[in-house]
């Protein structure tokens, strides 16, 4: 029995393959932790899911009639990349929320208390988020798909460009991660999340070609990651030049990944 | 084990900014031994016990339980203790079988054995019944023992409950104690936090009083009780002007000296374990003073009245608060100099 184990204090610190075999089980534990809990609340699956898809929805039919723009297939085709990229942004409101209330509540505290992995709840709450935001940008692919949206460059690039989503979204997780343990208020956290994400995504090229914004505008909207993401989705989707774009999309991911992955594993390690 | 007290604390300081949450406190609890750390609201309770979960670093000072270091040995002090904390850190959303599971798997137990380990403490803690339903369907006295089963999973010997009984009702509180009462007869070392004198007379063998970061007193509850001079007579007259009148009426009665508190101006007087006999004695004084007297009643002694004894003034709250709805209820004991 494993008891054994665990109840034998004074043992130091295990050797370095036991640990890493503990840090491993304990990130899945979190994540199987982490996706029992979306799943049991339908409003989580409604908020990351139907949100997303009344976007679509309204971009569509609503302002899409409003939007010139000059690629294969119409508005929809431009629109799709930019959505999902949204969505994926928008996802790790989660991601800061969630940590915000697990501080809250001393849930946070408690794993901290105990002898497990310390890099495994951040870890766990990382990868179950981007399970989540994966999921979900499959369905918005499925939703685009039925109003009419098509994948013009083949079935190798479209796989690219949901795993770039993907990639972003991780990425801004961290980010969001951060956020939420330093912030550690609900609400608060939330009202931080539209701070920054509402201009981020909507002051790029996600929605409307960037030629139509004002001058002073296009200089921030031509120079932030989100576009640099899009445009490459984009040419992934629809064909077009991918690398330049590619490139800087991955300085960009690179950077926030340095900068906010220590920020939050130190925002971790430092509550309270 | 022997010898080497469960839980050493000495001179451990601990500030926030400005705020000096711990400043220098020291305590020893033997293994075996249930130590009550009482105190008002802002006195550092919750702080002490953070420091010795090794989920913050004190500033100065040194803490050990079961003889490792807080700071230097974390994993081997994780690896002893439970925590349950002041709010019921469980996952709402999941059932309080799989609550227990998911923590026996972070204390790194194979599934079957985390089943058994959850069968088991569910059962202990009577949620056998609720154990398949979504813990936020439970009453807030299910919760709280969900939450000191889940504290108990990795078998630890020396526990940590920070204010286990706050916000439950008298019922559900009595049930608590019957449950951490039956936990400390199999020999596990607790410290337990506590604003009231009542729970710690009822669950702990030693007492220390903390307020504003420093131990002001410490004793077993019956030493503590009887520094407040025993049970306490309590009455309030309708007429503040007949204040003086009363407090001369019930000063041969009491054992002690009577206080007026200052904002409901009720005036207390320990009267030792004299009971009844001292409730009748105060109502031929009073009434030969021809006093009229509102509310008269005995009581158990309470933290306030230990805070009066000790200090001089009634317990207060620490918390810092914004201007306007900063409480005190600070009273003075007439002819006594405010410390
Ligand atoms: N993380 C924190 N940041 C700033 N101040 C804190 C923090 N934690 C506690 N304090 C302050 O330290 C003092 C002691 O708090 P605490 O230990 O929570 O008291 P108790 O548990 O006895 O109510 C209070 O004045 C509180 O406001
Ligand atoms: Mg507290």
């Amino acid at each position: 029995m494993s008891t054994a184990e665990l109840a034998a204090p004074g043992t130091g610190t295990p050797p370095l393959g036991v640990r890493a075999r503990w840090a491993i089980s304990d990130t899945l534990t979190i994540t199987r932790r982490n996706l029992m809990i979306w799943t049991r609340v339908p409003a989580y699956i409604a908020f990351t899911v139907i949100q997303p898809v009344l976007f679509v929805l309204m971009f569509r039919y609503v302002f899409g009639g409003a939007i010139p723009v000059h690629v294969k297939g119409g508005y929809v085709n431009f629109l799709m990349p930019g959505i999902i990229g949204q969505t994926a942004a928008f996802a790790t409101f989660g991601t800061a929320i969630a940590l915000a209330i697990e501080l809250q509540k001393g849930v946070i505290d408690r794993l901290r208390s105990m002898p497990m992995a310390r890099s495994a709840v951040l870890a766990g709450r990382l990868v179950a988020d981007t399970g989540r935001m994966f999921i979900t940008i499959l369905i918005i692919v499925a939703v685009g798909y039925a109003v009419g949206f098509r994948f013009e460059n083949g079935f190798a690039a479209a796989v690219a460009m949901v795993l770039l989503a993907t990639l972003f979204g991780a990425c801004m997780s961290c980010i969001a991660a951060f956020t939420g343990l330093a912030i550690k208020d609900e609400e608060a956290v939330q009202a931080f999340g539209m701070i920054w994400l509402f201009p981020l995504t909507f002051l790029s090229s996600a929605f409307v070609p960037i030629r139509t914004m004002p001058g002073w505008l296009q200089a921030f909207a031509n120079n932030q990651p989100v576009t640099h993401v899009v445009d490459t989705m984009r040419a992934l989707a629809l064909g077009g030049p991918v690398e330049a774009n590619l490139w800087k999309s991955l300085a960009w991911l690179g950077g926030i990944l340095i900068v906010f992955a220590p920020l939050s594993v130190r925002a971790y390690r430092r509550v309270g | 084990m022997s010898g080497q007290p469960a839980i050493l604390v000495e001179g451990v300081t601990k500030s926030f900014g400005t705020v000096q949450a711990l400043r220098g406190i020291d305590l020893a609890v033997p293994a075996g031994t249930v130590l009550g750390l009482l105190g008002p609201n802002g006195a550092g309770k919750t702080t002490a016990v953070r420091v010795l979960t090794t989920l913050l670093r004190p500033d100065g000072g040194r803490a050990t339980v079961n003889g490792f270091d807080v700071v230097r040995q974390p994993a081997d002090v994780r690896r002893s203790i439970g925590l349950a904390g002041q709010s019921a850190a469980i996952q709402e959303e999941l059932t309080g079988r799989e609550n227990l599971e998911i923590i026996g798997r972070l204390y790194h137990l194979s599934w079957p054995d985390a089943r058994r380990r959850a069968v088991e403490l569910l059962d202990q803690f009577d949620l056998s019944d609720a154990a398949d339903r979504a813990a936020k369907t439970y009453s807030g006295g299910m919760q709280r023992r969900l939450d000191l089963a889940a504290s108990l999973v990795g078998r630890p010997t020396v526990l940590f409950l920070d204010e286990p009984t706050t916000g439950l009702d008298p019922r559900a509180r009595i049930g608590m104690w019957g449950v951490i009462r039956n936990l400390v007869s199999t020999g596990t070392t607790l410290l337990l936090t506590t604003q009231y004198l009542d729970e710690a007379d009822e669950l702990a063998d030693e007492i220390v009083v903390i307020d504003h970061g420093v131990v002001i007193a410490a004793g077993t509850a019956e030493e503590l009780k009887n520094r407040v001079g025993g049970d306490v007579l309590e009455f309030s007259v309708p007429d503040a002007s007949a204040v003086p009148k009363a407090l001369a009426a019930v000063a041969e009665v009491g054992e002690g000296e009577p206080h007026v508190d200052e904002t409901t101006g009720r005036i207390s007087v320990p009267v030792g374990a004299g009971g009844s006999d001292a409730l009748v004695a105060a109502v031929r004084a009073l009434d030969a003073a021809t006093l009229q007297v509102q509310g008269l009643t005995i009581r158990r002694p309470s933290l306030d009245d230990v805070f009066l004894a000790v200090t001089g003034h009634a317990a207060e709250e620490n918390e810092v608060q914004p201007a306007g709805r900063a409480r005190r209820r600070t009273g003075r004991r007439p002819g006594k100099k405010q410390q």
